[in-house]
């Protein structure tokens, strides 16, 4: 059924419309899917298209001979018939019929789109602005539990490296985190955000689902081949908004399983001592990244916010202040604005944060906040 | 409608009053006019400035997307472009403008002295140049305007900065405007309709409108509820779309499309009454099943309070409310279908002749119909969902609105220009401006429907590179159709200023009342006396 040649259609069109040779390289239509739920959404999408394009030629066939055939100019004296019963009740009833036939194949489709029971894995993702979090809950894997944001360089988004860009064939769809998922089984994704609405969106896996804030939505995929398979946020989410990609890695099994120790194995050595006592000097450096990742987006690397939109952190009154309430801030996020809570993070990913903004740029409180001030006042 | 008894006496019987007229001058004219063709005129020009505003922003948004990367604006304020761009053309540009045209025509066509309410009238088109200066000041509010997209979903919209505000407060006033102007519409259509005209006698115009104005008293006010609970959201501490304080964020959603699917109709109703008008002059023969047109009309109108979830089908809800909603969205094929149909049938064996109104309304059916069949692939909901909130989406939606909507609006132009201005516009001319938005109208979206396809979100000012051939094409064309439309306000200058005068009826099949019983120009007081219709 795929490929029935409204790839042909299309391109025809296309080429009428402009002159732009070598357009065969070019995607014109949906993506390959790699899911067999896929392949019946395109067949799907390629009967109803080629419906229409017959529709639409027989249409404007008649509309197009009267526009020849029945002009003035050629001597066409108009006839003055305005109804006609028959063709009417014809041309009311031929396309519920056609509807009909089309519905049907729809809801068995829905139906099993929608069907997200027996699933061999479960994943939540967490939509934040502006980036995914990841959350094995079951099946191989669980306990597993990363964020996954874009790592495409920025150098090569503001036009400091075009040629990097022009050279990266994975511009805007790469992320320093993948999901990794074993081919041939049944992956249930659960959706859900921190702040705003977000969608789960991978075109070749057949998947999009918004993430709203506050509840749980699903869906699922069962990738037929391993592969790397490349998405994006779907729902408008704030400003960068097309750049929080989402990376689906399909592994055998066998290769899963060795991710899935490999990442426990991560996890065991990343855990850190509770009681451990953090110099000043550590929690900066490991602040500056975690800003990075989570804080640089509005408020910028040089801690000068966007006036007017998002504030400067130099020099900033709550920064500069008592470090109860910048925790508070950071934990609750302010009402109101695009300051979300920032609980998800740990407490030792928070004290950095603070203690890396109360350190820098024009900022020089010398205070450390101990990952112990974040717990109690959580 | 024709046979009209007395018909020449009447006629010259308005010019006698028309004489006697104390016209009133200079910026009074304008600022207390009670003249529905004054109010008329100051719609489509207030439409058409908002047309070139709502079009920069469009090409700020394509200047961006030229290319992969950022380059011109930051991410922020190309938000902010999509968003007032949308809010802009669609409550600013369109629906004045067929509103312009109901105010002009109406009165005229069903032989009333003007609108019910002359004053209310006065202030539903007073209302929106402070709308437009909100939505156009919100750009510069602290923090620039607010980039949530027309639709205003929260919780995006309760976490924006003071643009919002100023946002909300714009359309509760659009919306004011908009329930005075349908409450005056429907008045003067079902009291004012002179002896004889009956409902089913009246132009298809005129029904077109009275349904729309229906939609239109029905929605606003859920439309002004949906941004109000925004506004408490935001300020007063309400929670209707928190979910930490028990509300859905999703509630908003359902609200806005239940105001947001009427409203695509409110746009493309007007649109198909005018198409109805011209067809049928330049075809020399009726409008072919009148009546089915009218059914066909109030079915869409009726549908489109029951198919909004089709919007959000990807925002989760029960397989079998999605079920539904498909079966429901499916079904508005068939009235749509029977339209186009009986406009190809009023054309089979007519005796055509292809002027620029013409041409304009066979570029709507052509392109609107293809827009109605990308229509019908979304409203399919598996396939929906791959395509949902891609560039797919927004080439169906602009080959709905711009070759629906706004082609029939040129078309609509440029057929009562005579009547209105009392001059002929330049024909050649016409056609090319038709020509140049149709090419370049093609080679802006055409493309778009493969870069949804291939699965490029909307709203991203940013994009991979293999979406980058299609983008470059696409702002190619908008460039181009931008600045075809500075062509078109040439012609309409050239018309006022120096075109030809106009014969009373300069277009051999047009049969309704202003160009069988009126003078061109139309009287500034026309019909003081109702004509009698046989």
């Amino acid at each position: 059924m795929r490929n029935l040649g409204v790839n042909k259609w299309i391109f025809a069109v296309a080429s009428l419309l402009s002159s732009v040779a070598a357009w065969a390289e070019y995607k014109l239509n949906l993506q390959t899917p790699h899911t067999l739920l896929g392949e019946k959404i395109y067949d799907l999408h390629t009967i109803v298209t080629i419906i229409c394009v017959i529709i639409f030629v027989g249409v404007f066939g008649f509309m197009f001979y009267a526009v020849f055939h029945h002009r003035k100019s050629v001597g066409h004296k108009a006839a003055q018939f305005h109804e006609n019963t028959a063709v009417e009740v014809a041309w009311t009833l031929i396309p519920f019929v056609i509807l009909i036939a089309l519905a049907i194949p729809a809801t068995g489709t829905l139906i099993t789109m929608r069907d997200t029971t027996e699933a061999d894995i479960t994943i939540k993702a967490t939509g934040y602005q502006w980036k995914w979090g990841y959350d094995y809950l079951k099946g191989e894997g669980a306990g597993i539990s990363f964020y996954s944001a874009l790592s495409t360089p920025r150098s090569q988004i503001d036009g400091e490296d075009v040629a990097g860009r022009q050279a990266n064939p994975h511009y805007l769809l790469e992320t320093d985190n993948n999901v990794v998922v074993p081919v041939g089984q049944k992956i249930r994704i659960l959706t859900t955000a921190a702040d705003v609405i977000h969608a789960w969106y991978v075109p070749a896996l057949s998947v999009k689902q918004d993430a709203v804030p506050g509840f749980i939505r699903d869906t699922w995929f069962k990738a037929e081949q391993p592969g790397i398979y490349r998405g994006q946020c779907a729902e408008l989410c704030g400003k960068e908004h097309g750049f929080m990609p989402i990376v689906v890695e399909v592994m055998t099994a066998e290769k899963y399983t060795a991710w899935v120790a490999s990442q426990q194995t991560k996890a065991v050595a990343a855990k850190v001592d509770p009681d451990k006592t953090w110099t000043l000097a550590e929690l900066k450096t490991q602040g500056e990244k975690v800003f990075g990742q989570n804080c640089a987006a509005c408020h910028q690397a040089t801690g000068m916010g966007v006036p007017g939109a998002f504030p400067a952190l130099s020099g900033s009154k709550v920064v500069n202040g008592p470090q109860q309430d910048q925790i508070k801030l950071v934990l609750n996020g302010k009402q109101g604005t695009a300051m979300n809570s920032f609980k998800h993070l740990s407490d030792v990913e928070l004290a950095s944060v603070i203690t890396y903004t109360r350190n820098s740029w024009s900022n020089h409180t010398g205070e450390a906040v101990s990952p112990a001030s974040i717990k109690a006042q959580r | 409608m024709e046979a009209v008894h007395t018909h020449a006496d009447h006629g010259h019987h308005d010019h006698g009053h028309d004489d006697h007229d104390h016209k009133p001058t200079g910026l009074k004219r304008w600022l207390m006019s009670t003249n529905h063709k004054d109010i008329g005129t100051m719609y489509l020009w207030f439409s058409f400035c908002m047309f070139i505003v709502g079009g920069i922003m469009a090409l700020v948004i394509r200047s961006e997307l030229f290319q992969p990367g950022l380059q011109i604006v930051k991410p922020e304020f190309f938000n902010s472009m999509t968003t007032y761009h949308g809010l802009i053309m669609v409550f600013g540009a369109i629906m004045p403008a067929f509103v312009g045209f109901a105010n002009w025509l109406i009165p005229m066509q069903i032989g009333a002295a003007d609108m019910a309410f002359p004053r209310m009238n006065n202030l539903s088109f007073w209302l929106l140049p402070p709308a437009a200066f909100l939505l156009i000041g919100a750009q510069f509010a602290p923090g620039g305007g607010a980039g949530v997209g027309w639709t205003l979903y929260a919780p995006l919209s309760t976490q924006a900065g003071p643009a919002m505000d100023l946002t909300i407060f714009a359309i509760h006033i659009l919306g004011m405007s908009s329930i005075m102007g349908s409450i005056n519409i429907i008045t003067t259509l079902l009291n004012m309709r002179a002896p004889g005209m009956t409902l089913m006698k009246m132009p298809m115009f005129c029904w077109t409108w009275l349904i729309t104005a229906y939609l239109l008293v029905a929605v606003m006010p859920v439309l002004a509820g949906a941004v109000t609970m925004t506004l408490t959201d935001r300020h007063f501490g309400t929670h209707f779309f928190n979910a930490a304080g028990g509300g859905d964020p999703v509630l908003y959603q359902h609200i806005f499309w239940f105001f947001g699917h009427p409203e695509v109709y409110i746009i493309a109703i007007p649109a198909f009454g005018v198409v109805s008008q011209v067809i049928p002059a330049f075809s020399r023969k009726p409008l072919f099943g009148y009546a089915s047109m009218v059914y066909a009309t109030a079915s869409i109108a009726i549908l489109s309070f029951m198919v909004w979830a089709h919007h959000m089908y990807t925002a989760g809800m029960p397989v079998q409310a999605q079920l539904y909603f498909m079966y429901a969205t499916v079904l508005i094929a068939v009235p749509t279908g029977v339209k186009v149909f009986n406009w190809v049938a009023t054309m089979w064996r007519g005796s055509l002749t292809f002027e620029t109104p013409m041409l304009f309304a066979l570029g709507f059916l052509f392109l609107f119909t293809l827009g109605g069949f990308t229509g019908l692939v979304l409203s399919i909901t598996p396939v929906d969902v791959q395509l949902h909130d891609t560039y797919y989406v927004v080439a169906h939606f602009h080959y709905v609105m711009v070759a629906g909507a706004l082609f029939s609006a040129f078309a609509g132009i440029y057929f009562w220009l005579p009547k209105w201005t009392g001059r002929m516009y330049d024909e050649k001319l016409g056609r090319i401006h038709f020509w140049l938005s149709l090419v370049f109208f093609n080679l802006t979206f055409f493309v778009q429907h493969f870069l949804g396809l291939a699965g490029m979100p909307r709203r991203i000012p940013d994009y991979a590179l293999q979406f980058a051939e299609f983008n470059a094409i696409s702002s190619v064309g908008a460039f181009g159709f931008g600045f075809s439309q500075l062509l078109f306000l040439y012609i309409v200058i050239k018309t006022i200023t120096s075109g030809e005068k106009a014969p009373d009826r300069p277009w051999e099949g047009a049969d309704s009342l202003e160009w069988t019983h009126l003078p061109s120009p139309a009287p500034f007081h026309s019909f003081v006396e109702p004509p009698v219709i046989k």
